[in-house]
């Protein structure tokens, strides 16, 4: 028996996140008696694999075929199930994120394991096994059972604290059975996001509604985030209207993001925009109408007129840089 | 080239979800049900690509796993456009179940194409297209912002963490949509609403299915503590606050 955990890297480092999904992983095996073991594919130094035994893990198996470069999702579950099963894991651990709800669901076809997704804490139990998950789009939570033998739990990002534990871990290089045939989708082009803060994974967040009145008012809205080191995003209407791009929007059907700190300017609070950052830890709402709902979810507020309170904040949050 | 898509029948997501004590579903009283916001988004760009003929996209069906008090959002969908619709005639016991039962549909009737939202906005599990993908067999392209033809292929973006990839793939095959697939959900207009009444609903009984996971209870998120309120006058006092006492800056 033991807990795997599916690992992501970026051009040969690995992600924040991997290192939150490893620290999760050792708490559910710690529960269950047992061991962490994470898998990772593509090109990875050595040096940098043993830096997953810190979070946890005690083995660390390495997939570094070529056609793995194409992050195809029958080809990954094809892998990733393979590992668990020679793993003989009861757990599957993986991330809530684009590539993880691509590949969950098929490991969970292949496996014939029960998926618990976008779990944002550990098992409320083991036996029956029992995870607590968001429903409802955060409009309830719910108690869900896993009745497979195998089980598997997509961790919703930036829900689990980061934990170092002594230890080392041994790699194992593994050659996958699955090969180039699998790959059946042809990339012809990447666009990387460059110089910008991912919105999953930024603990801060400065973000911008209708309230914002025009697209050209947003320069006081990102010098904030500059000097707080946020990323930016933004509510549904500002993305439909194009004002700002898609991927900064966040809500119920755009992203859904649980930064520490949310700063909503210009925002209503919409239930259906609730939804996408109920999870953050501290939500700071600015807006002029007092009885806009968003100061139902925020802890702190202010009211009053964005243009004006943003240059006084970002001079305090300059002030602090020093 | 024929496309299906999966819509889920969700309450409308203004709804105040109650839920009465101990109970492992939601009180349903009073609520309006939807076509489920991404499903809604997938059909509207599949009726997009069927009016640009130069796509060789021919018809455009909806299916749905769910009881027959599921058919107004099934009649929904035809008013806004689709030419036919599937229904099999089950509970939605979880992804897998569903999955299950669309997946063998889809391999009885055949499609190029299958169309699913990321999400449903009732148990945000992400699982059903992904599923039906592997259980047919085929490729699933996820997070799907834009769905294109180039000569007679789809060409498809997706974001990934940290960027966005356009990905070639050869029919069939199983889009996972999300925002940005559709400016805005088409909606229904009275001429499509009168043709809907008369449009075919074909209705499949369920398979023998298992299913892996169950809701046992669910209940209300935790109220927040009351909103603090800064002096407009005075906003440095926020940072201040965030600084010394939230500690997140």
């Amino acid at each position: 028996m033991s807990v795997l955990v599916y690992t992501e890297n970026w051009d040969g480092k690995f992600k924040k996140l991997s290192f939150e999904l490893v620290s999760y992983a050792a708490a559910v095996a710690k529960m269950m008696n047992t061991s962490v073991t994470a898998l990772s594919i593509g090109n990875v130094s050595d040096d940098e694999l043993k830096t997953l035994g810190k979070y946890g893990a005690v083995k660390i198996l390495s997939a570094g075929n070529e056609f793995l470069s194409v992050l195809d999702s029958q080809a990954y579950s094809a892998v990733i199930s393979e590992a668990a099963l020679k793993e003989n894991a009861s757990v599957i651990i993986i991330s809530n994120n684009n590539t993880g709800k691509a590949l969950a669901p098929r490991i969970s076809v292949r496996l014939k394991a029960g998926v618990g997704s976008g779990v944002s804490r550990l098992p409320v139990n083991i036996s029956p096994f029992t995870v607590y998950k968001r429903a409802y789009s955060g409009n309830a939570y719910a108690h869900v059972v896993i009745k497979s033998d195998i089980k598997i739990l997509t961790l919703a990002q930036n829900s689990f604290d980061i934990a170092e534990t002594p230890g080392d871990a041994v790699i194992e290089k593994i050659s996958t059975g699955a090969d180039a045939s699998l790959v059946k989708t042809r990339v012809k082009d990447v666009k990387k996001q460059t110089g910008k803060m991912l919105l999953t994974d930024a603990d801060l967040v400065v973000s911008g509604g209708r309230g914002m009145k025009s697209p050209d008012n947003w320069a006081p809205l990102e010098e904030l985030a500059e000097a707080l080191g946020a990323a930016t995003a933004c509510s549904r209407p500002v993305s439909d209207e194009g004002w700002r791009p898609h991927e900064e929007h966040t809500g119920q059907t755009g992203k859904i993001i649980a930064p520490n700190l949310y700063i909503a300017v210009g925002i209503s609070g919409a239930t259906q925009h609730l939804a996408g950052v109920s999870s953050s830890k501290y939500i700071v709402a600015i807006n002029s109408d007092k009885d806009a709902p968003i100061f139902e979810a925020a802890q702190y507020g202010i009211v009053g007129d964005a243009m004006k309170v943003l240059p006084q904040l970002v001079t305090a949050a300059k002030e602090l840089k020093k | 080239m024929k496309i299906l898509v999966c819509i889920s029948n969700v309450p409308d997501t203004t709804t105040k979800i109650k839920i009465a004590e101990g109970s492992a579903s939601i009180d349903t009283a009073g609520i309006q049900w939807v076509i489920n916001p991404w499903d809604e988004l997938s059909l509207t760009r599949a009726l997009e690509l069927k009016d640009d003929q130069a796509t060789g996209v021919k018809s455009v069906t909806v299916a749905h796993a769910g009881p027959a008090s599921s058919e107004p959002t099934i009649r929904k969908a035809l008013a806004i456009g689709a030419d036919d619709a599937i229904r099999v005639n089950t509970e939605a016991a979880d992804a897998w179940y569903v999955a299950f039962q669309l997946a063998e549909v889809i391999r009885k009737e055949q499609y190029d194409i299958v169309m699913c939202g990321i999400e449903s906005s009732d148990f945000n599990g992400s699982l059903v297209g992904g599923m039906i993908a592997e259980f047919l067999g085929i490729p699933s392209v996820s997070a799907v912002s834009s769905i294109n033809f180039e000569e007679g292929k789809p060409v498809i973006t997706r974001d990934i963490d940290g960027g966005r990839e356009i990905t070639e793939v050869d029919a069939p095959f199983v889009a996972i949509v999300q925002k940005g697939i559709a400016k805005e959900p088409r909606i229904a207009a009275m001429r499509g609403i009168m043709m809907a009444r008369t449009k075919p609903i074909r209705v499949y009984e369920p398979v023998a299915a298992d299913t892996l996971t169950q809701i046992v209870s669910l209940e209300k998120p935790a109220q927040r503590a009351a909103c603090r309120f800064i002096d407009a006058a005075n906003p440095a006092e926020l940072i201040n606050i965030l600084r010394n006492e939230a500690k997140v800056i």
